[in-house]
């Protein structure tokens, strides 16, 4: 089961299959929260072209697992799901997501900004942008 | 022997994905990375810009870590998914 709340993958998701799957692990859950996270077509006053993440099998996961235990412990919420897809990534094309589910909103909404954030410090996935100028390997996590 | 790995940025900028060495008893991350810049020069200026994380076995380390035969070690750029 964890496994499945856990995932790095090429493929797409489907932002309301995750959100069904969540929902089935409990009748306690009363809200849900969603970040999803998509490629733009500009950043730092370039165009952007397509994106391409690379990741380190493995440790990506498992700090992807570590967050949601973190938050699973940290937060009163019920379930969490991350996924998170590499590969060449078109615009407008999905990235990210983060499913959380609690009995009361605000628990929801706070674990999820941290996963967010979480997964930005932690997790070794890195973004490659193909601009007009050539391809940048980005270094930061705004 | 040791694996080490490279990725993104630095995938290119070493020229390699990943490479196997042997290292004596009780070799530190420190030392390895000398022995590497020997070998791949494009590390010196690599190290010296900083932000480069060191995992050993998928843990990152501080540089004073020693590592052991069958070590896997990486070089990790800043991170930047999401």
């Amino acid at each position: 089961m964890d496994q499945d709340r856990i995932r790095v993958q090429t493929e797409d998701f489907s932002i309301e299959e995750e959100t069904k799957k969540l929902l089935a692990c409990s009748k306690r859950i009363g809200g849900v929260v969603n970040f999803l996270g998509t490629a733009r077509d500009f950043s730092k006053g370039q165009e952007i072209h397509k994106i391409d993440f690379d990741h380190y099998p493995g440790m990506a996961e498992k700090r992807l697992a570590e967050i949601r235990e973190q938050a699973l412990k940290d937060y009163d919420i019920i379930e969490v799901t991350i996924i998170h897809r590499v590969g060449e990534i078109s615009i407008g094309e999905n990235i990210v997501l983060i499913v959380v589910g609690a009995e009361h909103r605000k628990d929801a909404f706070r674990a999820c900004s941290w996963c967010i954030d979480e997964l930005k410090r932690i997790t070794p996935i890195w973004k490659k942008e193909t601009t007009p100028d050539g391809i940048v390997w980005v270094e930061e996590h705004p | 022997m040791v694996k080490v790995k490279f990725f993104a940025v630095l995938k290119g900028l070493v020229g390699k994905e990943e490479i196997s060495l042997e290292i004596k008893e009780g070799t530190s991350l420190n030392q390895l990375i000398e022995q590497l810049k020997a070998d791949l020069p494009p590390l010196v200026d690599i190290m010296q810009k900083g932000g480069i994380l060191i995992s050993v076995n998928q843990e990152v380390l501080e540089k004073d870590a020693i590592i052991q035969d069958g070590d896997e070690i990486a070089f990790l750029p800043p991170f930047a998914g999401g």
